[in-house]
C-alpha cells in the first residue's frame, strides 16, 4: 500500500479555534483521516510522530524570539507548508501591538517585565519562512480547510476565491445592511470565505478574512463616514483580526484624528 | 361566469377580497406561487402561502444607494417596486449543481441532476422584469438552450402587475420596457385603489394564464376602469425617478474606451460586484469542480460571477482587466454597448437595481450622461 500523505499542525501565537474548527469538521475528519496520516496534531492526540510531514498546517503568527526559530524547524520539515487564520496569516489580533510600544505595554502589564521574552511586533508566518498557501480567516471557514486538503492530496492549486463577501452575500440572498439600514460594513473590501454570516444577521461585515484582491478602502472610508463613523471608529474597524494585513494598515493609518500613525 | 377557460386578450375585475381564491386558483392548477414579500427591511422575493404573505400596506423609498420601507396609507397589495432580489435567482440560481460524476474503475460515471417539475407562478412581475425575462430567455435559451434555465423557464407562469408607482431609481420609460404590461405576459393585473373601491382589472395574455381563472369570481371591465388603469400607468410614467437618455448608447459606449469619466467612477467603485449581483439581466457566472477528499466523486457547480471579479478576469492565471476602471468599463460597456451585437437589444431595462444596491451609490444614468460629455482635447506642452 502507498503510505498515505502524513500531516501536521502546528500552534504558535493564536487562540486555537482554527485547529478546533479543524475538529469541528465531524463527518469529513474520518475522510480526512483515511486519506493522509494525521502525524501531529496536539489539539487532537498527544501522539507525536517525527518529521518530515508532507502537509504542515499552521496556526499563531510569530511573537517570541523561540517562535522564530521553531518556525524555521517546521518549515525544514514540512514539503508543504500552509498557514491557517488570521494570525498566521497577518499576525492576529496581537498585531495590534505593532502600532503600540511593546515594552511599555510590558512595564504597565507585568510585576517582573524582565520575566517576558517578546518580539516587539506580532507577525505573519510568511514573514520568517516561505509558505505554500495562505488560509484566511478568523476562524478560518470548515470547508476551505477541506477544500486546501483535498487540493493537496490530489495536487490540484486550491479554490479559494479572493474576492469580497458582497458577492456571496448577494449570492445567498441577503439584504444589504448598508443599502437598507445605514449600517456600516467591510464586505466590500473583505475576501470572502465566512458565507456573509454577518450581514445575514443584520449586522456588518468586521473583516475577519482580511483585505480583497483589490481592496478599494479609501471609497469605503468614505462612505463609512457617509454613514456617521467619526475617524477614531473607522480607523478602529480596519484594525482588528487583520489589523497587520498591508491593506487594512494603511487603511486605518489613512484615517486622520486623535490617536493616527502609531 | 361560463365553464369556458377566458382565452388571451380577455379583460375582467378581479375585487379585493376575492384576491385569496385568486391565488387558491393558481395553487390548484400546481405552481408554487413566489412573489414579493417582507424581509429583513426589504421586499424580496420568496414563497407566497397566502396572501398575507404579500407586502400588504408596504411601500419603500429608494435612491442611489439607498432603501427603506415605509408604511403606506391604505392597504395596497402591490404599492411598491422592485427589490434586491429579481427572478434571475428561480430559473438561474446563485449555485446549482450542473452534475455530478462518480469513478467508475478505470472510467467514470456522470450522473445529471434531476430538475424540480413543480412549475413556478411568479406572482407581481413588472414590466422592466417581464422585458428582463426575455433578455435572460435569449441569453439561455437563444443558441443551444441551457438545459437548467430552460426545464424551470418553459414551466412558469408570468402573473404581471402594471406598476402604479414609481420608484427613486426607476428609468424604464428611457429604455422603453415599462411601465406599461403590453406583451410578454400570461396574465397582467392593475391594482385599483381608490376611495371605497379595491380591485384589480385582469388581462389574459395566454391560455396558461386563462386557464388558472376558470374558478375565480369575475366581473367584466367597466370603461370606468379601464380609463382608470390607464390614467395609472401615464402616471407612474411621469413620475420616474431616474432618466437615461437611450439614443445612440452602442456607439457611445463601443466608441469611449479612453473616457477620462472610467478612472473618475473607479475611485468609487468597490469592485463588490453588489450591481451584477442585483441586475435582473447580468449572467456572468463560473462553474467549479467540486471532488470528495477520497476522490471517488467530483460535482460541477455553477455560481453567480461577476465582471467585477479579478479573478473572474483571468486567463491563464493573468487578470486581462486589472484594474477596476477597466472592470467598471467593461460591465457598461457589455451592458449597454456590445450586448446589442451579441443579443440584439440593451442588457438594461430600467429597473434601477444597480444604482439602489450599489454601497456608495454609483449611478448608471450619471456615469452615462457624464460619458456623453465629449473629454477634453489634449492640451500641447502639460500646463500644471
Ligand atoms: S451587507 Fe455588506 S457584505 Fe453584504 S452586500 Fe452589503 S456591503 Fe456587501
Ligand atoms: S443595468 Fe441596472 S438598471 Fe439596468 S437592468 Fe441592470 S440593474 Fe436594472
Ligand atoms: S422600472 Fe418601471 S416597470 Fe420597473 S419597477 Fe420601476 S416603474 Fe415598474
Ligand atoms: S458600481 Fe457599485 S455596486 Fe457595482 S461594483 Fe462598483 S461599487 Fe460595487
Amino acid at each position: 500500500m502507498v503510505p498515505r500523505p502524513r500531516l501536521a499542525v502546528w500552534k504558535f501565537a493564536s487562540c486555537d479555534g482554527c485547529q478546533l474548527t479543524m475538529l469541528d469538521c465531524e463527518d469529513e475528519l474520518l475522510a480526512v483521516a483515511n486519506a493522509v496520516e494525521i502525524a501531529n496534531f496536539r489539539e487532537a492526540s498527544s501522539a507525536v510522530v517525527e518529521g518530515p510531514y508532507d502537509l504542515s498546517l499552521v496556526e499563531g503568527s510569530i511573537t517570541t524570539p523561540e517562535d522564530a526559530a521553531r518556525i524555521r524547524e517546521v518549515r525544514a520539515q514540512s514539503r508543504t507548508l500552509v498557514t491557517i487564520g488570521a494570525c498566521a496569516t497577518a499576525g492576529g489580533i496581537q498585531a495590534l501591538r505593532n502600532f503600540g510600544n511593546v515594552e511599555e505595554f510590558q512595564r504597565v502589564v507585568y510585576a517582573r517585565p524582565d520575566f517576558i521574552a517578546t518580539l516587539a511586533a506580532s507577525t505573519a508566518i510568511r514573514d520568517h519562512v516561505a509558505v505554500d498557501f495562505e488560509l484566511r480567516g478568523c476562524p478560518i471557514n470548515k470547508a476551505q480547510l477541506l477544500e486546501v486538503v483535498s487540493a493537496f492530496l490530489t495536487r490540484r492549486a486550491p479554490n479559494v476565491p479572493t474576492e469580497s463577501v458582497c458577492v456571496e452575500c448577494k449570492r445567498r440572498g441577503n439584504v444589504c445592511v448598508v443599502v437598507a439600514r445605514g449600517t456600516p460594513c467591510l464586505g466590500p473590501v473583505t475576501q470572502t470565505g465566512c458565507g456573509a454570516i454577518c450581514p445575514a444577521y443584520h449586522r456588518g461585515c468586521y473583516g475577519c478574512f482580511g483585505p480583497m484582491d483589490s481592496p478599494n478602502t479609501a471609497s469605503l472610508i468614505r462612505n463609512l463616514g457617509y454613514l456617521g463613523m467619526a475617524p477614531d471608529a473607522v480607523r478602529r474597524v480596519f484594525r482588528t483580526y487583520n489589523a497587520d494585513a498591508p491593506a487594512f494598515r494603511a487603511a486605518g493609518d489613512s484615517v486622520g484624528g486623535e490617536g493616527a500613525g502609531g | 361566469m361560463t365553464a369556458a377557460s377566458p382565452a388571451a386578450g380577455d379583460r375582467f375585475l378581479l375585487d379585493r377580497r376575492d384576491f385569496s381564491a385568486f391565488l387558491t386558483s393558481i395553487r390548484t392548477a400546481g405552481y408554487r406561487i413566489v412573489g414579493p414579500t417582507v424581509r429583513d427591511g426589504a421586499i424580496v422575493y420568496g414563497d407566497i402561502q397566502a396572501e398575507s404573505d404579500l407586502p400588504i400596506g408596504w411601500t419603500e423609498r429608494q435612491d442611489a444607494g439607498r432603501y427603506r420601507l415605509e408604511r403606506r396609507s391604505d392597504q395596497a397589495l402591490f404599492g411598491y417596486v422592485v427589490g434586491p432580489h429579481s427572478w434571475k435567482k428561480y430559473l438561474f440560481p446563485s449555485h446549482e449543481r450542473l452534475w455530478t460524476a462518480t469513478r467508475d474503475g478505470p472510467t467514470f460515471a456522470v450522473i445529471s441532476e434531476p430538475s424540480d417539475p413543480t412549475p413556478l407562478a411568479f406572482l407581481g412581475v413588472r414590466a422592466c422584469e417581464l422585458a428582463a425575462l426575455k433578455i435572460t430567455d435569449k441569453v439561455f435559451m437563444g443558441g443551444i438552450p441551457d438545459p437548467s434555465y430552460s426545464a424551470r423557464r418553459t414551466r412558469v407562469l408570468r402573473v404581471a402587475v402594471q406598476c402604479g408607482q414609481a420608484g427613486g431609481t426607476c428609468f424604464c420609460v428611457s429604455m422603453g420596457t415599462g411601465p406599461g404590461v403590453t406583451s410578454d405576459y400570461d396574465l397582467s393585473l392593475t391594482e385599483i385603489l381608490t376611495e371605497g373601491r379595491h380591485e384589480f382589472l385582469v388581462a389574459v395574455g395566454t391560455e396558461a394564464g386563462g386557464s388558472v381563472l376558470r374558478s375565480v369570481p369575475l366581473r367584466p371591465p367597466t370603461d370606468e376602469a379601464d380609463r382608470t388603469v390607464t390614467a395609472i400607468v401615464a402616471h407612474t410614467a411621469s413620475s420616474m425617478g431616474r432618466s437615461m437618455d437611450p439614443t445612440g448608447l452602442r456607439d457611445l459606449l463601443l466608441s469611449n474606451p479612453d473616457h477620462p469619466r472610467w478612472e473618475r467612477v473607479a475611485k468609487r467603485c468597490l469592485s463588490c460586484t453588489n450591481c451584477t449581483m442585483a441586475c435582473p439581466t447580468c449572467f456572468c457566472h463560473t462553474t467549479e469542480e467540486v471532488p470528495s477528499l477520497d476522490a471517488e466523486k467530483t460535482e460541477r457547480w455553477r455560481r453567480w460571477d461577476s465582471c467585477f471579479n479579478l479573478e473572474f478576469t483571468k486567463l491563464h492565471a493573468t487578470p486581462v482587466r486589472a484594474s477596476s476602471s477597466s472592470r467598471y468599463r467593461q460591465w457598461l460597456t457589455h451592458k449597454l454597448g456590445s450586448w446589442h451585437d451579441q443579443f440584439g437589444t440593451s442588457g438594461c431595462v430600467g429597473c434601477g437595481r444597480c444604482i439602489t444596491w450599489c454601497p456608495v451609490a454609483i449611478d448608471i444614468t450619471e456615469e452615462v450622461a457624464a460619458l456623453r460629455v465629449p473629454p477634453p482635447a489634449p492640451t500641447p506642452g502639460g500646463g500644471h
